[in-house]
């Protein structure tokens, strides 16, 4: 691991100005994620900006019937959150299907919007990767590539994003609070936060230099039966193949999000309208110039397949 | 005799290239606070924490993690390093209530936090009910994974209780059984190559007096 200076922020302002301010400074919150790829040199910080002491840890009532999560509530608490289980189950259900619970103890919301892909040549050092060290090239292209994206991929790079947690941000319309150096808050829809990689696959999400997540908020509670079906190598502790994130409601219609087969949680609205024809209509629309590669090419059907059983699930009542 | 003096030392030549192309490849793999210690100018930062109730007031290379410092610097050998990346369980301890994995965590941000490791649960003479129960129930075998394996079975059993959910609860809006199902899924973050699993869950099971 490289060596770097630390400090604990007071303030989110004070966090971002930290950050913005020193070519290299990076925040810290939980760590699982980052300090897995300092140790690996593929995060090579000089400066770490500590957030533990920003108050960012609790989850409030908004005024319009939703729920303020700050950026620092661990996986744990949120999915425990009597409110998110009730209202919200398609986030406990996403986010007790990834990691594991040493893991969700200490993973916080904003870092595992963050979290980085799990592409095994991002993780080699000894291979391209155009996300790693952009304009190397792309060692996944033409190499193992089962666990890999197949839509909204590029010629630069066909890693996804891996996380469940986002997949049911996604399909409950959440949105992301931040901060910038100049201490001016902003609101991101999740839909817009991560970015697909075309020829920039370094840059995953639309946060700006030194830019914190202070807050990922949800809209009042939509209702409805909630899904998160995951299907991996193993039966925990494992990256999803394909998962389906859902909110099916009694006449039929509702939302699905699809995670392990693109650089964000893949979800199509227009796709969605077609919920009460079915699976088959449904991917079709979602996975319409899908770029699949042979190892991988399977995803298509198991992601259509996956939706039935969520909507045959649905259905049983 | 002076073609053999040649032929030895350009031998003795190639194995010392060789030791030293496998200690360079092996960095990236070990680059952690170990090995990163000898560069004098490393930043350091002080950080005060209570482990296994008594309190610890160190200064260290801001790279070392709360693992390293609880083997190398307070000679807490029961915690194991075993992947050192989170994947394998080894490292587990309970820091403010909470299992965690002690290789990704940063010791300077345990400021003011409570650990306990495999030390802090039982001793030799006065066992904690987990440690016996391991034993009883023989839920290990080379026993490198076990401190690990019982901080996260203490602190399962407790998530159970307190009512924290899990992926195979089939309604996440109520309270978690403790069924072995339940302790299966959330034993999944520690891995036991020599397999021990059934057993450890006898033992969970046994302290968690769910069976006879």
């Amino acid at each position: 691991m490289k060596s770097f200076t630390y400090q604990r922020a007071k303030s989110p302002a004070e966090a971002a100005a930290a950050v913005a301010g020193q070519r290299g400074a990076k925040f810290i919150a939980g760590g699982t994620n980052l300090l897995d790829l300092m140790k690996l040199e593929i995060e090579t910080p000089t400066h770490l900006v500590d957030v533990q002491d920003l108050k960012l840890d609790r989850i409030e009532p908004t005024s319009d019937g939703g729920l303020r999560i700050g950026a620092l509530v661990t996986n744990t608490k949120l999915a425990s959150d009597e409110r998110v289980r009730r209202d919200y189950g398609v986030l406990t259900k996403a986010i007790v299907a990834g990691a594991s619970g040493q893991l969700r103890n200490k993973a916080s919301t904003a870092g595992n919007l963050l979290q980085r892909t799990r592409c095994p040549y991002f993780y080699d050092t000894n291979q391209p990767c155009n996300k790693r060290k952009p304009g190397s090239g792309c060692a996944a292209l033409g190499g193992y590539s089962r666990q890999l994206g197949v839509i909204g991929t590029s010629d630069a790079c066909i890693a996804t994003h891996p996380g469940d947690m986002a997949q049911a941000m996604r399909v409950l319309d959440a949105t992301v609070e931040t901060v910038n150096p100049q201490g001016e808050a902003r609101a991101i829809p999740i839909a817009d936060f991560h970015r697909l990689w075309g020829d920039t696959p370094h840059i995953e999400t639309n946060l700006q230099p030194g830019e914190l997540i202070t807050a990922v908020t949800l809209p009042k509670p939509l209702g409805g039966r909630h899904f998160y079906q995951k299907v991996r190598d193993r039966a925990s502790y494992a990256f999803a193949l394909v998962s389906v994130a859902a909110v099916i409601q009694p006449d039929g219609t509702g939302r699905a999000s699809f995670g392990g087969v693109a650089p964000k949680p893949w979800r199509v609205e227009a796709a969605e309208a077609m919920m009460p024809q079915g699976a088959a209509a449904v991917s079709r629309a979602a996975f319409a110039g899908a770029r699949p590669t042979e190892d991988n090419r399977f995803k298509l059907a198991l992601a259509e397949r996956t939706l039935a059983l969520v909507l045959a699930q649905a259905k049983e009542g | 005799m002076k073609e053999n003096d040649r032929l030895e030392l350009t031998r003795r030549g190639v194995l010392v290239a060789g030791a030293v192309t496998a200690a360079s490849t092996a960095v990236p793999f070990s680059a952690d606070a170990q090995t990163a210690s000898a560069p004098a100018a490393s930043p350091t930062a002080k950080v005060a924490m209570k482990v296994n109730g008594k309190r610890q007031e160190l200064t260290l290379d801001t790279r070392t993690t709360l693992l390293d410092t609880l083997r190398e610097r307070l000679q807490l050998t029961g915690t194991k390093k075993g992947c050192d990346h989170g994947q394998c369980g080894a490292c587990t301890v309970i820091v403010n209530g909470e299992r965690i994995n002690s290789c990704l965590s940063l010791a300077v941000m345990h400021q003011g936090d409570e650990v306990t490791t495999i030390e802090g649960l039982g001793t030799p003479e006065k066992l904690h009910p987990m440690q016996a129960a391991f034993i009883k129930h023989d839920g290990y075998q080379c026993g490198y994974c076990t401190p690990g394996q019982i901080c996260s079975a203490v602190a399962v059993l407790d998530e159970i209780k307190r009512g924290v959910p899990s992926h195979v609860q089939a309604d996440v809006t109520g309270k978690p059984a403790l069924t072995n199902a339940e302790m299966r899924e959330r034993m999944s973050g520690n891995i036991c190559r020599c397999g021990a699993y059934s057993n450890i869950l006898d033992a969970m099971e046994d302290v968690a007096g769910v069976r006879a």
